[in-house]
């Protein structure tokens, strides 16, 4: 039996013993050694990952390779692993993104390279560890310790106003999560001493407890997601953060609240979730709306998709809270295409960072008479967050329009301007930059990308057409758990 | 009438240490200065020595002697071995610091093993005179500590005020005791709860009585607003001192509350616990914003102090042993954390060179990067983030709080741990994104280097496997109540 293997584990700690192990390599002067040692363990943690996915069983939303051993007594907590499936493609994605985060700092991250790699391949196993959490203060200690290697990475590598940046990033997320640790402890109380999660999904509180649960976990999943009006962090930690760590940022640390709120949010408090639903959709609506506009008017094209980034994650919460299967399942398909997506738009504008030190989009301009090869992976890109059909940008935002011209035509009305807006801002500013005369001598003396380049670009846009393209396999695999959620949610906890 | 000797077993280590202070001054004095590895050695052997006495002699049975004045119990047998640890390891740490001020002088030792001789009576006590009697040796061989370098006007000028502000700190704490004693008749502690109990004692007297007390702790604990003196002490001591001052101590004040507030006064739980929920608030406020303005490292660390007794208090809030666990639970997180932190300031230091200033800690990893990374680990366990044990300690205190029901203090309190958390990042901030300001290379001596590591290593290494240190705590409490 291939499930008594405790193959979460070592999801979660492989990564984490290599980045232990590209932290001992020391010294610039063993870089190179460092970089592979970090891309082996990368790959690695990737391979892992796949035997969760051919394993994995669609067709029950019970938790699956569960591990569950005493941690510490004193408090009932314990060493509790499982996935189920809106875990698992998280984890999948996660392992994936992190060989590509390597590569893409082959060659740009020239000081503290076993730092800055290792912090990568930590990072990648402690965020493996949030989403297979099923005990609240194993997920909280992961969720927490997840802050220190992103703090490091921004305020070392990242740009000239890191330190504000990376502070504000740690302050805020400290803000949100701490109010969460007070709910975990207060569910303790109510559950008579437990800190399973799945014991809180079945635990009987009255609304207004609920709603401040609710409240706890909201402020803690919102920072994170980033919904608005508490995004304002995320322009400040994208624009500082070295490509790499913004394409992590984004890829994955912004679905760890998305992945909060379907694990905490609505099944242990689902009647705060209904009543305050309406909230919700509102504020994900400013999101969708209001940053859409302000993408618009950004002069910085990491700013541009920060900020289409919050827009985009606006689907996502919007997406749960309009609690029906499509809502939530489009969400989740969301989530999954803007990890890569984002991914790929900061590569993209990694790539020209790179060559002229400059994220302005007034600086560009006829890029694609130089790098023609970059233009057209950055087209596809740039159709994908704007939902071109067929990309898998288009898959996510269809479905939750169309659940939520169900619940209120207007909801679905002003959901669907992103498709304006999203398709304004990202193609303005890819006219800018890649069209038009060449800007600059700066611009004429550019060189179109590597080979490593390209097969960075390649991985990704292979990833987005596919799930455009065909996007059940995806669907499949979260349909039982999304089912089971829904119809646990419906059931009131009063 | 016929005399019964008390049983001097379950104070026997006291009795040796009493004896070994004398043999290190006598044994100093005839070494000479050139040899002054001799104390060093002995004190370390003196704490091994008590260390040896009060593990053999543990048991979970509680043992009174001196008729009453003098208890032997599980918690304060733990408290002390914890003492013995914490002090051996200011030593170590202290060492090349103090030899390079030229304070490394006989007085030095016997001065510390009178503080801990001190701290093991306040330990130990049952009876208010008793208690007060350690209290006063550990604080008189505190301030004659503090004012060490007697040529430092601003050594000088802290052991005056902790001088002033301690007699009157103990005066309002005797005063204190004797309305309790006008009120009940008694000083014993174990008598006392029983007095209370039967409501014989006029409640007036008792609460204003109570009051004083708890103002003589405030002041031991540097809780707000008797925090006054540490911010100075902490600043103008050496810091070798200074890091004394803010390890072992806490243990000693830790079971001070213990004996005098839960074990005397517990029946009193309903007048003082209002008072500590003021007291925790006001240190966390106080400690934590007055923080964020200093520049210099050990006024830092001294508003740290105070936030971090404010948190400590709220462990005794709850009023059952699950709180009281977690208080301990808390004090040993924090001398652990305290002990690494103090050490790196003094690895920064040279002779002729004070690393006073948060700045010294500029572009530390690109000079050494191992130091950088244990002091990176004491620092976000300062700031209870995962996994360090500082986050358990804070976890545990915040569940006992909340299981108390006082829901909205434990908001109060993340709420303050969340600004606490800014100036531990500032300094991560200056060690990892700012450069050095001096590339000197860093040469700790082998056991400082190994004992730092170590120190770091557990920080990290307790917060993953926090189950020992939890249930020690748990027995310690449980065994002696």
């Amino acid at each position: 039996m291939s499930f008594e293997f405790p193959l979460l584990s070592l999801i979660i700690w492989l990564p984490i013993v290599f980045g232990i192990a590209v932290f001992a390599t020391g010294k610039d002067n063993n870089a190179q050694f460092a970089r592979w040692i970090a891309l082996a363990g990368s790959i690695l943690g990737f391979l892992v990952a796949i035997p969760l996915c051919s394993n994995f069983d669609s067709t029950t939303g019970a938790m699956q390779f569960v591990e569950n051993h005493v941690w510490f007594e004193r408090f009932n907590v314990n060493y509790h692993l499982g996935v189920d499936g809106i875990s698992m493609p998280l984890i999948l994605l996660n392992c994936f993104i992190t060989p590509l985060v390597v590569v893409a700092g082959w060659e740009v991250i020239r000081e503290r390279v076993s730092q800055y790699m290792g912090a990568f391949l930590v990072m990648s196993g402690i965020v493996n560890g949030v989403f297979a959490s099923l005990d609240a203060i194993l997920f909280y200690v992961f969720w927490e310790a997840s802050l220190i290697p992103m703090f490091l990475i921004i305020g070392i590598w990242g740009g000239p106003n890191r330190v504000y940046a990376a502070i504000k990033f740690f302050l805020y997320t400290l803000l949100g999560s701490l109010l969460m640790l007070i709910a975990f402890i207060y569910l303790y109380q109510v559950s008579e001493g437990s800190f399973s999660i799945e014991d809180y999904h079945k635990l009987a509180i009255p609304l207004t407890p609920q709603i401040f649960i609710f409240i706890a976990f909201l402020l803690a999943f919102a920072v994170k997601v980033p919904m608005w009006p508490v995004h304002t962090w995320l322009p400040d930690a994208h624009v500082e953060a070295p490509t790499g760590g913004s394409v992590v940022l984004a890829a994955i640390l912004l679905k760890l609240g998305g992945y909060g709120f379907l694990r905490f949010s609505l099944p242990i408090a689902p009647d705060a979730s209904l009543y305050l639903a309406d909230m919700m959709i509102i504020l994900s609506l400013i999101a969708v709306v209001y940053i859409g506009l302000i993408a618009l008017m950004q002069a910085d094209m990491k700013k541009l998709i920060a900020y289409s980034s919050v827009a985009h994650m606006g689907f996502v919460t919007l997406g749960f809270f309009l609690l029906n299967a499509h809502g939530i399942e489009g969400a989740m398909v969301q989530m999954i295409s803007h990890g890569f997506i984002s991914g790929a738009m900061f590569l993209c504008v990694g790539v020209l960072y790179d060559r002229l030190h400059s994220r302005q989009i007034a600086d560009y301009g006829g890029v694609v008479n130089k790098m023609p090869i970059f233009a057209a992976f950055f087209m596809l890109f740039a159709m994908a967050n704007a939902g071109l059909p067929g990309t898998s940008g288009f898959v996510g935002e269809f479905m939750v329009i169309l659940s939520a011209i169900k619940v209120n035509f207007w909801y679905a009305f002003l959901a669907a301007t992103t498709l304006i807006f999203g398709a304004a801002y990202t193609l303005w500013m890819y006219k800018r930059v890649i069209f038009g005369a060449i800007a600059s001598p700066a611009v004429e003396s550019l060189q179109d990308i590597s080979k490593r380049e390209f097969v960075l670009l390649a991985i990704l846009a292979i990833s987005v057409l596919w799930i455009g393209v065909h996007p059940y396999p995806l669907t499949e695999v979260m349909h039982t758990t999304v089912d089971q959620l829904l119809t646990h949610v419906s059931n009131s906890k009063l | 009438m016929n005399f019964i000797p008390p049983d001097f077993a379950p104070a026997s280590s006291e009795i040796f240490m009493l004896i070994m202070v004398c043999v290190v001054m006598l044994a100093d004095l005839t070494a000479g200065d050139n040899r002054r590895y001799v104390a060093y050695l002995l004190t370390q052997v003196t704490l091994l020595g008590c260390a040896v006495l009060t593990f053999v002699s543990f048991s979970t049975e509680v043992k009174q002697t001196f008729y009453g004045m003098y208890v032997d119990d599980a918690m304060a047998d733990i408290l002390k071995l914890m003492v013995y640890g914490t002090v051996s390891a200011v030593l170590v740490y202290s060492h090349s610091y103090i030899s390079d001020r030229g304070l490394l002088k006989g007085e030095f030792f016997s001065l510390i093993l009178f503080a801990t001789l001190g701290m093991m009576v306040m330990i130990s006590a049952s009876h208010f005179l008793t208690l007060y009697i350690g209290l006063e040796l550990l604080s008189l061989s505190l301030y004659a500590l503090v004012a060490l370098r007697r040529d430092s006007i601003v050594a000088t000028e802290a052991a005056m005020k902790f001088f002033v502000l301690g007699a009157l700190a103990s005066g309002f704490l005797l005063y204190g005791m004797s309305m309790v004693y006008g009120a009940t008749g008694t000083l014993h502690v174990s008598q006392l709860a029983q007095i209370i109990q039967s409501e014989a004692s006029s409640k007036e007297v008792l609460v204003v009585g109570l009051v004083f007390i708890v103002a003589g702790i405030s002041f031991k604990l540097s809780a707000a607003p008797f925090h006054m003196w540490a911010p100075d002490v902490y600043q103008g001591a050496p810091t070798a001192i200074t890091l004394f001052i803010g390890s072992a101590p806490k243990f000693a004040a830790f079971g001070f509350v213990m004996r005098l507030l839960i074990e005397g006064l517990g029946e009193m739980v309903s007048d003082w616990q209002g008072m500590l929920v003021i007291l925790a608030i006001l240190s966390m406020a106080v400690g934590n914003i007055a923080a964020i303005a200093q520049t210099n490292i050990k006024r830092m660390l001294a508003y740290s102090t105070i936030s971090h007794m404010g948190f400590l208090l709220l462990g005794f809030i709850s009023a059952d042993s699950n709180g009281y666990s977690s208080a301990l639970f808390y004090v040993i997180a924090y001398v652990l954390m305290t002990l690494g932190t103090f050490a790196m300031i003094m690895l920064l230091c040279r002779s002729g060179f004070e690393a006073e200033n948060i700045n010294d800690f500029k572009g530390l990893s690109k000079r050494n990067s191992w130091y950088a990374f244990v002091t990176l680990l004491l620092m976000l366990s300062l700031a209870g983030i995962p996994p360090m044990i500082g986050f358990y300690a804070k976890f545990s205190v915040l569940q006992a709080v909340v299981n108390a029901g006082y829901i909205w203090l434990a908001v109060a309190a993340v709420l303050f741990s969340l600004i606490g958390a800014f100036y531990y990042l500032r300094i991560i901030k200056l060690m990892y994104f700012d450069e050095p300001e001096n590339t000197e290379v860093l040469t700790p001596n082998n056991d400082v280097k190994i004992l730092l590591s170590a120190n770091g290593f557990a920080v990290l290494a307790l917060g993953i496997f926090p189950q020992a240190l939890m249930s020690l705590s748990l027995y310690a409490i449980q065994n002696s109540m």
